[in-house]
């Protein structure tokens, strides 16, 4: 019997189409898994917040219907999949991993979910995050951690730990995650799944729950490249209800996903980023990197070193800005309209409502990057901080421009270290804040970027990923280089890397 | 603080004027007539259902984004242009942080240092010490877009206000429609006339916003809404004094009159040694006094930053010409225009401006009355209802077209002067249009013979002498009898052939 929660959504999508599947008995099996190993709060995965078994099994009618007729919505027809909790779902909780939206029901969907939907593609449920999409790790969620399913002592990544997770646990075959800092390619590095950061404005932002209205970008978390690119074709494209989203033809990223697979990178240029490997970056993880490399130029790039030299301050840049927007927008939850209410005891004013309810429903990663927003733009404080960084910012996608002007593609690895253990970092916001350093840039810069797995480091055997920076609007070369990597890499390994997964026991959930 | 409004002490105007120089400034508030909102599609109609207007985007919720509404870039382009400003090449929208129980979003998403249009002016025309008309120059800092809050309702305590009330409802419906918010530099030189000012530069500023046809320009509903700041520098000095503003003062009466009521209690407050505070004041329309609101200081932390959400706005050269192209007559050189079409002489012209009947009367004319005809009712009849009833005389319930249809009855002869006063009034009262105010009343002027010669007979009959003295020849006594005819009619007959009839019946 074939194990349908093991095939990719390319081989998902052609079983459909020939008829040996149907997505009810797909969406099915996926929903049996997520049953077996996605546990709770406290054992499991623990990778989805609210799961729709009856939402994803009637869209799966609806699916089979629609293919039985001869009229399937898309290639991905019947496919399901599982959407972060930050993307507005109507009729389905939306909690952005916080407790001060516990219980909220959009009425509204999220324009990539109306997209996904028209497509026909059924969605399982809603993943685990860090709250707000504020962290690194997943364990900022005010409904608990998510867990690696490489190693369940460890974190999946963060904030989109819970799409990475289900991936990589074979929960759910695609995924949709946000990336503000590196939310999805930070958590594809560390699960050994695939993660692309779009162009920004490359999605439609609207329906997201903005962290950082100017950072934040949805894109793909796959097991492959190729799931990556079509999936990315699905969601891409302007849409009227966000300004900021391109007004231009989605590209065909497929055919490039394909077209790379061959293998083939004669006179490709590769720009290491001298600032984003070496100090800092766990041996493992640098050793699997200069291995790509060598498949790189095996497959006739050429890789030369190129200096950012601002990206040094990239963190610094983005934990003014991205605190400064989120203070902006996390004002209006005030528990007056939607939300938890917190009353407290005795004869309360809307404003000791509005505190008591801020108090309980915020977590404190949340209050923290409030207060330094606001501090942020302080009249007193607003030139020496926020507009600095803006200058900042300016100074890094300048970099990028240069660079790019001797390259095609820039690379590094996606993540100084593999996962680090729950909790270990808990406590200190600025090693937590580490893990983004590499990804950081892309979004100051509005870039797209992909990590895609290279490995297992050797001193924990844990994943490793590899990422590829291309310039603003030239996503495709992201698939092109990436699908020809990955197919070098697994050429090697005999396989997907995910097949070394640990096989994950059932937990009572 | 006061809630209900109490008189503070107040100076003498003239003696204010003779110690200090009165600096004003005025934020005019309009409300575009967009048909949907600034950043979203959601219908403006005034007066909807609560709540009935909202989505997403204007009600907030996590997730929904702005999109610019192209029409209310256009309004504002064609405002600041009328106002002779420059027009931005490129522009953004910013948020202003603070917390407002009827804002939404928590943030207002308006303009801050980037306005669509800035460096302007207006010439305003008010009367001269000699009793002719005088321009003075009123000049414009900018002119910027934003978006309005929603309304809210404070259900119990005495004030309406939110201290005391048990709970409070809030109506999303307005949360969103554009406004653009004109700002002028401080205005200073106006000494005595600093009311007359005021008031000349909202109502000119208001027939410019309906020429252009981009506001119902209500201020009775709020489609326009003044902030008047008033300060007072000692005669001499450069400096500004402290100001107060007066916020939402809504009819060009209460400017002036606010003016005039902060100028005395500024100039009370100096010259008791005393100092302003800088704060906002509530102005009470039916008291004519202002009271303290909010304390506002300088250094209020608004958080502005570019709004991420938005692209910035940069209208193209060629819009821009497009527009200026197309602008409508400039509403001063359109009244030297129809004065001269319709024969007014200059007082009759001041008059009609004064009476903020100028539109009125343009109206009433274009509907088919006789210039003089619509001058006359709009100046006599319904000047006299407005000054007694403190309504603005745009706002007394009847439109150009029901007065030029009375006027119509009238040169049809179906209704006499005397009788359209109480077609007047029936409209006021919303009895219906002209014709079922008539109607209804019974008002129709009687032209039958049949019972008009009645009526005759019965006067001759009850006046004996007078009808001797007709027979004798002497018509002018017929006067006599037409009063007892009309008395008799209840004024509802035609004088002419009343008359007719009685000469026809004596000789």
């Amino acid at each position: 019997m074939t194990n349908w929660t093991r095939k990719t959504a390319d081989e998902l999508a052609q079983a459909l189409a020939a008829g040996e599947v149907t997505s009810v008995e797909l969406t099915q099996a996926h929903l049996d898994r997520i049953a077996a190993v996605d546990g709770d709060a406290d054992a499991g995965v623990h990778a989805f917040l609210h799961v729709d078994a009856e939402g994803a099994l009637a869209q799966a009618k609806a699916s089979d219907e629609r293919r039985a007729a001869g009229a399937p919505a898309s290639y991905l027809d019947g496919v399901p999949i599982a959407v972060k909790d930050v993307l507005a779902t109507e009729g389905v909780p939306t909690t952005v991993a916080s407790k001060i939206l516990e219980g909220w029901i959009p009425p509204y969907d999220a324009t990539v979910v109306k997209k996904l939907k028209a497509a026909g593609l059924p969605i399982l449920g809603k993943t685990n995050m860090d709250e707000f999409a504020m962290g690194s790790s997943t364990e900022h969620s005010a409904y608990g951690p998510t867990r690696n399913p490489w190693d369940q002592t460890r974190i999946p990544g963060g904030s989109g730990g819970g799409s990475a997770a289900a991936v990589s646990a074979f929960e759910a075959p695609l995924a949709i995650g946000t990336d503000t800092g590196g939310s999805i390619r930070q958590p594809a590095a560390v699960t050994g799944s695939v993660g692309v950061k779009p162009t920004y404005g490359g999605v439609s932002r609207y329906g997201l729950v903005a962290m950082a209205n100017s950072l934040d970008q949805v894109g793909p978390v796959t097991r492959t490249v190729l799931d990556s690119a079509l999936l990315h074709e699905l969601i891409g494209g302007h849409d009227p209800l966000d300004s900021t989203s391109i007004d231009a033809p989605v590209p065909a990223f497929a055919d490039a996903a394909r077209e790379g697979a061959a293998g083939d990178l004669t006179g490709l240029k590769v720009g290491v980023i001298t600032e984003l490997h070496g100090d800092g970056y766990q041996a493992g993880v640098l050793a699997r990197f200069n291995e790509s490399l060598d498949l790189l130029r095996a497959a006739g790039a050429e890789v030369v070193e190129v200096s950012c030299p601002s990206f040094v301050h990239a963190l610094a840049t983005y934990y003014l800005l991205m605190p400064s927007e989120a203070s902006s927008n996390l004002a209006k939850f005030d528990a007056m309209r939607y939300g938890v209410r917190v009353t407290p005891e005795g004869d309360p004013s809307a404003e000791d409502v509005m505190r008591a309810s801020r108090d309980a429903g915020f977590g404190d990663e949340v209050k923290r990057r409030i207060i330094i927003g606001t501090y942020a733009l302080s009249s007193g404080y607003y030139e020496a901080y926020y507009g600095q960084a803006q200058k900042v910012r300016t100074l890094i996608t300048r970099d990028f421009e240069a660079a790019f002007e001797q390259v095609d593609v820039l690379v590094s690895p996606t993540s100084p270290t593999t996962a680090f253990k729950l909790g270990e970092k808990l406590d200190d916001p600025i090693a937590m804040y580490l893990n983004d350093l590499a990804t950081i840039p892309a979004n100051l810069a509005g870039v797209p970027g992909i990590s895609l797995p290279n490995g297992l480091a050797d001193e924990d055997g844990l994943p490793s990923g590899f990422q590829i920076l291309a310039p603003a609007t030239e996503d495709v070369r992201l698939y092109r280089v990436g699908a020809a990597l990955e197919a070098a890499l697994e050429k090697n390994w005999g396989g997907p890397l995910l097949d070394r997964a640990p096989e994950l026991e059932g937990v009572q959930a | 603080m006061s809630a209900t409004g109490t008189a503070a002490k107040l100076m003498d105007l003239d003696k204010v004027l003779a110690t200090y120089d009165p600096a004003l400034g005025l934020e005019v508030h309009v409300e575009l007539n967009t048909n949907t909102k600034m950043f979203c599609g959601c219908p403006t109609e005034f007066g909807a259902e609560p709540n009935t207007q909202v989505c997403p985007t204007c009600l907030g919720l996590p997730g929904a984004m702005p999109v610019v509404n192209a029409k209310a870039v256009e309004a504002a382009i064609r405002i600041g242009l009328a106002l002779n400003c420059e027009i931005a090449e490129w522009c953004r929208f910013a948020r202003k942080n603070y917390f407002y129980p009827d804002m939404p979003k928590n943030f207002q998403t308006s303009q801050y240092d980037e306005p669509i249009a800035f460096e302007g002016f207006m010439d305003v025309t008010i009367e001269g010490d000699d009793g002719e008309p005088e321009n003075f120059r009123v000049e414009i800092e900018r002119a910027h877009m934003e978006e309005d809050t929603g309304k809210s309702l404070h259900v119990g305590g005495a004030t309406g206000r939110i201290h005391g009330a048990d709970y409070s409802l809030v109506d999303y419906n307005r949360a969103g429609i554009p406004l653009i918010e004109i700002v002028t530099k401080p205005i200073v030189g106006a000494g005595a006339k600093a009311p007359a000012v005021a008031r000349a530069y909202v109502a000119q500023l208001r027939e410019l916003i309906l020429a252009l046809g981009v506001s119902d320009a209500r201020m009775d509903q709020g489609s326009i809404r003044a902030d008047v700041n008033l300060s007072l520098a000692p005669k001499g000095t450069e400096k500004l004094g402290t100001r107060t503003e007066t916020k939402n003062v809504n009819s060009l009466r209460s400017v002036e009159r606010a003016v005039r009521y902060e100028m005395r209690r500024h100039g009370a407050i100096l010259a008791g040694g005393g100092s302003i505070l800088q704060e906002t004041r509530h102005w009470h329309e039916d008291t004519g006094v202002t009271t303290s609101g909010r304390e506002k200081s300088d250094a209020e932390d608004y958080r502005y930053f570019p709004e991420p959400d938005l692209v910035p706005v940069a209208p193209t050269r060629e819009w821009v010409e497009e527009l200026r192209a197309t602008l409508p007559e400039n509403p001063t050189v359109k009244r030297a225009r129809l004065q001269a079409e319709w024969g007014f002489t200059d007082l009759e012209m001041r008059d009609t401006i004064g009476a903020g009947a100028f539109g009125l009367v343009e109206e009433t004319i274009a509907q088919g009355a006789a210039p003089q005809a619509a001058r006359k009712w709009w100046l006599g009849e319904m000047a006299r209802r407005s000054n007694e009833t403190g309504v603005e005389i745009t706002e007394l319930g009847i439109t150009p077209a029901d007065v030029a249809k009375i006027q119509a009855l009238v040169d049809a002869k179906t209704i006499n002067d005397k009788l359209a006063r109480q077609v007047i009034e029936g409209v006021i009262a919303g009895e219906g249009t002209p014709e079922e105010v008539v109607e209804k009343r019974g008002l129709a002027v009687v032209s039958d013979d049949g019972a008009l010669s009645a009526a005759v007979d019965k006067a001759i009959e009850a006046n004996p002498d007078v009808a001797d003295k007709i027979r004798d020849g002497k018509v002018a006594a017929a006067g006599a009898l037409i009063g007892a005819v009309m008395k008799e009619m209840r004024g509802q007959a035609d004088a002419g052939r009343v008359r007719e009839l009685i000469i026809e019946k004596l000789s």
